[in-house]
This record gives structure tokens, C-alpha cells and sequence, in this order.
């Protein structure tokens, strides 16, 4: 009796230490593949601040020996970057504003009104998701070429207020945790569906409008296919444009085309540190409705 | 539901009393519609209305400047008798979504698996892991390219330290795919999150019931982490599948001026059909080519879901 108990006793604590064996080990392997994963940031920033000599030294260094900071100067100066910065800056603006107020629109009338044909159209919906967009590339092209909006920024701002499959999928997820009890209570009072959604629903789903907003963002701030495509006068590049024109004309530069690189992710970066909870939170969101 | 529609009948009878010329249904019934018309519009105008341009498209010459001469199956025989580099572009494509989405799934759900394990500092490593998944764009690519050069770059630097010489990357038509791979490998944490997510909602009493009958840790994972995240890995695998069919930029990018690499091995699918409309603007048969893609696609989502029931998951109750 007492040797099964012992037995036991040093079973379970065995059981212990290997969990923390575990945990321990994990944890290792954990923070090399964190330096593994940063690496790549942390070389960006220091081969945009190295000599072009030193980066062509062989071994590469990971720090650089002198500062180039004058890089930065040097290839800003290299094009109108203010220009292009200023021009991404009013076509994301734009943009989030038409997915935030198209999208939240629509999700409210796909979740909380009934009209027939409301499950057949959000099926649809769902569908559209699965359509590659190269099928509706080329007579997109034509349609704005045939009402001269080439070299506009319509053809990449407006399709943004006729809502979007997925951002009007994820907010009625959200939409649809919210009780209908508090609209039917506000139809009581005499209120309309238009203020419902603007006074009541919209406020009570920041969270989700917020994750909508930083999607979009960083979706119109690194969209290179539309501007690619549909512009071609220099003066109204974004910054994604004249990178690809940077990335021509300073071949091997690499310390300038690091230190464009950075500064066009650097928007990202800074919102993702900045407003992390709504990436994960959107991404949650758009999991928990997989199961 | 039920308690709504109830009130929802009290309150019409309640309009109709006053307002009897329009019924409340209706009334309901039209904002209903007033609130999905942007989507409507949307899907006519981007959407539908462009399908249609584009499978009619298919069927002519059209090329922007002349007029549409309906020219049959012309542009889809061209495919198989008239263009060589539609089937090497097919061959780079598949190559890239055999390899790249079974490494991204298994990669991702390796990684949420380790992240579960209840270790400090969770939150921290799961930023980190995420973070290069929200990087994109052409600054991202031209990142990569400085990492991959063969001599100053820091995968090869990397490589040695390990004894390995590393490739030529983007400028050896045999490791051009596999340096886009290694790309989107970076930023498996956006997979890992769903992942994640999905392993947080497992329920720990299962786990317990399993150590009580003396399960070891692989048996666990094996038979309920994997289980309960089927649902998840099937989205993921339908998703990435999807979206690894259209990979377009990375090759147009990371090609010298957008000629799809050495050899032809960055020559996707898309970028062909990209060179076609608007290099040398053969719409007509780019068309053509996009519902080619379009198929594929779909052909293959379909056999995702009819096979979806053999290894699927679905914890009937556990819905919300």
C-alpha cells in the first residue's frame, strides 16, 4: 500500500517537472524564432543607415559601423515623396471612411431588419468572396477608362462606399452579439431603422468599426494593384507606385530602397503597436464564426 | 428570434391602426432594402455587370481599342495550341500553392500549438509573431530582395553560420519559387491567430479527462487539438488556397521590371494574364485566361467541400 502510494506520489511530481521541462523548452524555442521573425525589421533599419561600401563588405554586419543618417535625407530628396505620401494619405482617408460608413450600413440591414431575399443576398455575399479578382480586373479597367477616370483616384476610392464582402461579413458577427431587444425598445419609442444604426448600433460597435478601419488602412496604404493599374501621371503616385519606380532607378541602392521601404511600413507598424487589440480582435472574430 | 417577430407583429398591428395606407411589413421591408441598396449597386456595378463583360469578353478579340468581334472558342484554344508560357505559368502556379499552403497551415498551427502551452509572456511573442503579417506591400518585397542577395543579404549570412551555402535565390530559376515561400512563410502569424483563437476555446476539461486515462501528450494533441480545430484548418486551407492561386505582385515585384525572373519561374498565372490585357493588350484572351483561373478555383473549392465531411470536425452543440 505505502510503496503504490510513493510510486504515486513521485509519478505526479515527475509529471510536474516534465511539464516544466516542457514549458521551458518551448519558451526556447519560442524566443529564437522571435529573433528569427525580427531579424528581418531589425536589418531593414540597418542597412538603410549603411554606406553602400559596407554593405558589399563581406561577412554582412548587423550593426553598421558608421550611422548613415543622412540616408533618410538623401532618399527623400531622391523624388517628390512628400507628394506621393500626401496622395496615399487622401486615398486611405477616403477610403476607410467609405468602408467604415458603407460597410456598417449594410451589416445593420443584413442583420437586424427582416426582408425577403435577406439570406439569399448575404449568401451572395459570402460567395463574392471566393471570386478572383483578376476575373473583374480587365473590365473594371474598361469601364473607368470608358468614363475617363483613368489616371483618377475614383477608381480606387469609390468602389470602397459599396461595402466590401468580408469587413460587411465580420461586422455582422458583431452586429449579431448585439441584443434585438434594445431595437425593438428603440422602435418602440418611434425611432427609425437610420437612427438606430447611427446612435445606437454604431457606438455600441466600436471595437468592430475600429478593426474595419485598420484593415482598410492598411489595405489602401499598401494597395499597389489599383494604382498600378489605373495610374499613370507621376504626380499622382502613391507611395507603393514610387517605390516600384525607386526600386528601378536605384537598382542596387539598397541602403536608399531600406530606408523608402521603412518609411512606407512605418505608418503600419506604428498602428499595429498602437491598436494591436483590434487586429486580433477582428481576427477572432472572423475565427469564431468558423467553427 | 421568436420573441421578436412577436413584438414585431404587436407594434405593426399598432402602425396599421394608425397609419393604414403602409403596412409596417413593408415599410420594414423597404428600409431593409434601403440599407443593403449600396451593396446591391456595388455588386452590379464592380461586380456582376463586369462577370458578364468578362465572360462574353472571353468569346471575342476585343483588345480596348477595336470593337468586340465574337470570335467562338478562338482565345480558349489559343491556350492549349499557341501559347507555351500559359502552361509554365500553370506549372509555377501550382508549385507555389502545392508547397506554400501546406507549409503556412502547418507552420501556423505548430506555432499557435506552442503559444497554447500557458507560458509567460504569451501576449508578447504572439505580437511579434503577428506583426509581419500585417507588413505587405511593395516595401515588404523589396525587404526580401535585399534579404535573399546571395552575398549581402541575411538568409545566406544566416545559412552560413549553420554551414550552409546558400542559394542565389531570386536569380536561380530553381530557387526563385521557394524564396516567395520563405516570404510568406515570414508571416505565418496571421494563420497562427486564427489558430490560436480556436485552440483557446478547447475546452480544458477534455484535456483532463484524457491525462486521467493516461493519454500522452502527442495522443492528446492528436485526438482532440486536432479534431477541435478541423473547422479552422479547413477555412484556412480553402482561404490560402484561394488567395495562393492569385499570387500576382510578389512576381511582378520581385522580377526585374515585372519579366517574371529567370527562365520564366515567377511567370504566375495572373501575371501572364496581366502581361496579356495590358502589355500587349489582349483582353479578349486575358479574359479568357481569368475564367480558366476562375474554374481552377472553383473546382477545387468545391472538392475542398466535398471532402470537408471526411476530416471535418463539427461540435454540433458548441455553436453560437
Amino acid at each position: 500500500m505505502s510503496l503504490a502510494a510513493q510510486t504515486k506520489r513521485n509519478y505526479f511530481q515527475s509529471v510536474k517537472f516534465k511539464k516544466r521541462l516542457v514549458k521551458a523548452l518551448v519558451t526556447i524555442i519560442l524566443i529564437s524564432g522571435s529573433l528569427l521573425i525580427l531579424s528581418p525589421i531589425w536589418w531593414m533599419v540597418s542597412t538603410s543607415l549603411k554606406s553602400m561600401q559596407e554593405i558589399m563588405t563581406y561577412p554582412p554586419t548587423f550593426i553598421p559601423e558608421e550611422w548613415h543618417f543622412e540616408n533618410y535625407i538623401e532618399t527623400i530628396h531622391k523624388g517628390p515623396f512628400l507628394r506621393y505620401t500626401l496622395n496615399t494619405v487622401l486615398i486611405t482617408f477616403c477610403v476607410v471612411i467609405g468602408n467604415v460608413l458603407a460597410n456598417s450600413f449594410i451589416a445593420y440591414g443584413f442583420s437586424k431588419i427582416a426582408f425577403k431575399g435577406r439570406n439569399i443576398l448575404f449568401a451572395i455575399v459570402l460567395v463574392t468572396m471566393m471570386i478572383p479578382g483578376f476575373v473583374t480586373l480587365i473590365p473594371q479597367y474598361v469601364l473607368y477608362a470608358k468614363l475617363g477616370w483613368l489616371n483618377t483616384y475614383l477608381p480606387l476610392i469609390l468602389p470602397a462606399f459599396f461595402g466590401s464582402a468580408f469587413y460587411i461579413f465580420l461586422l455582422r458577427q458583431f452586429y449579431l452579439t448585439i441584443p434585438n431587444e434594445l431595437i425593438e425598445a428603440a422602435k418602440m419609442d418611434g425611432a427609425s431603422h437610420l437612427y438606430i444604426w447611427w446612435k445606437i448600433i454604431v457606438p455600441l460597435s466600436k471595437p468592430a468599426i475600429a478593426t474595419v478601419a485598420i484593415f482598410s488602412f492598411n489595405g489602401a496604404w499598401n494597395d499597389f494593384l489599383g494604382p498600378l493599374l489605373f495610374i499613370n501621371d507621376e504626380r499622382l503616385y502613391t507611395l507603393q507606385l514610387a517605390l516600384q519606380v525607386f526600386k528601378g532607378q536605384n537598382d542596387t541602392q539598397w541602403n536608399y530602397l531600406m530606408a523608402g521601404s521603412l518609411m512606407a511600413l512605418l505608418p503600419v507598424i506604428l498602428i499595429f503597436f498602437l491598436f494591436q487589440r483590434y487586429f486580433i480582435e477582428g481576427m477572432n472574430l472572423s475565427a469564431g464564426s468558423k467553427g | 428570434m421568436q420573441p421578436t417577430l412577436e413584438q414585431k407583429q404587436k407594434s405593426q398591428t399598432n402602425i396599421k391602426s394608425k397609419k393604414p395606407k403602409i403596412p409596417f411589413k413593408q415599410k420594414e421591408q423597404l428600409q431593409g432594402y434601403m440599407f443593403v441598396a449600396p451593396w446591391i449597386i456595388g455588386f452590379v456595378v464592380f461586380l456582376a455587370g463586369p462577370l458578364l463583360f468578362s465572360l462574353y469578353g472571353s468569346f471575342t478579340n476585343f483588345n480596348i481599342t477595336s470593337t468586340m468581334d465574337f470570335i467562338g472558342l478562338d482565345n480558349y484554344k489559343r491556350m492549349f495550341t499557341n501559347d507555351n508560357i500559359i502552361w509554365i505559368s500553370l506549372g509555377n502556379t501550382l508549385y507555389y500553392v502545392v508547397i506554400s499552403v501546406p507549409l503556412t497551415t502547418a507552420g501556423a498551427i505548430l506555432l499557435a500549438v506552442l503559444l497554447n502551452q500557458g507560458i509567460r509572456g504569451m501576449r508578447v511573442f504572439r505580437t511579434i509573431y503577428y506583426l509581419p503579417a500585417v507588413l505587405s506591400g511593395v516595401g515588404v518585397y523589396l525587404l526580401w530582395m535585399q534579404l535573399l542577395s546571395p552575398s549581402s543579404g541575411l538568409v545566406n549570412t544566416l545559412l552560413s553560420w549553420v554551414g550552409i551555402e546558400g542559394p542565389s535565390w531570386l536569380a536561380d530559376p530553381a530557387w526563385t519559387k521557394p524564396a516567395l515561400i520563405l516570404m510568406k512563410m515570414w508571416s505565418v502569424g496571421g494563420g497562427m491567430l486564427l489558430y490560436l483563437a480556436s485552440l483557446q476555446s478547447v475546452s480544458p476539461s477534455l484535456y483532463e479527462a484524457a491525462e486521467i486515462d493516461g493519454a500522452s501528450a502527442f495522443q492528446k494533441f492528436r485526438h482532440i487539438t486536432l479534431p477541435m480545430i478541423t473547422p479552422v484548418i479547413f477555412f484556412d486551407i480553402v482561404t490560402s488556397t484561394i488567395g495562393a492561386f492569385q499570387i500576382f505582385q510578389e512576381g511582378y515585384v520581385m522580377s526585374k521590371s515585372g519579366d517574371g525572373g529567370p527562365a520564366n519561374s515567377l511567370v504566375f498565372f495572373n501575371l501572364h494574364m496581366w502581361n496579356k490585357a495590358f502589355e500587349v493588350f489582349d483582353m479578349g484572351y486575358a479574359m479568357a485566361m481569368s475564367w480558366i483561373l476562375f474554374i481552377i478555383i472553383l473546382v477545387l473549392t468545391v472538392i475542398n467541400l466535398k471532402l470537408a465531411p471526411r476530416w471535418v470536425h463539427y461540435e454540433g452543440e458548441d455553436q453560437k
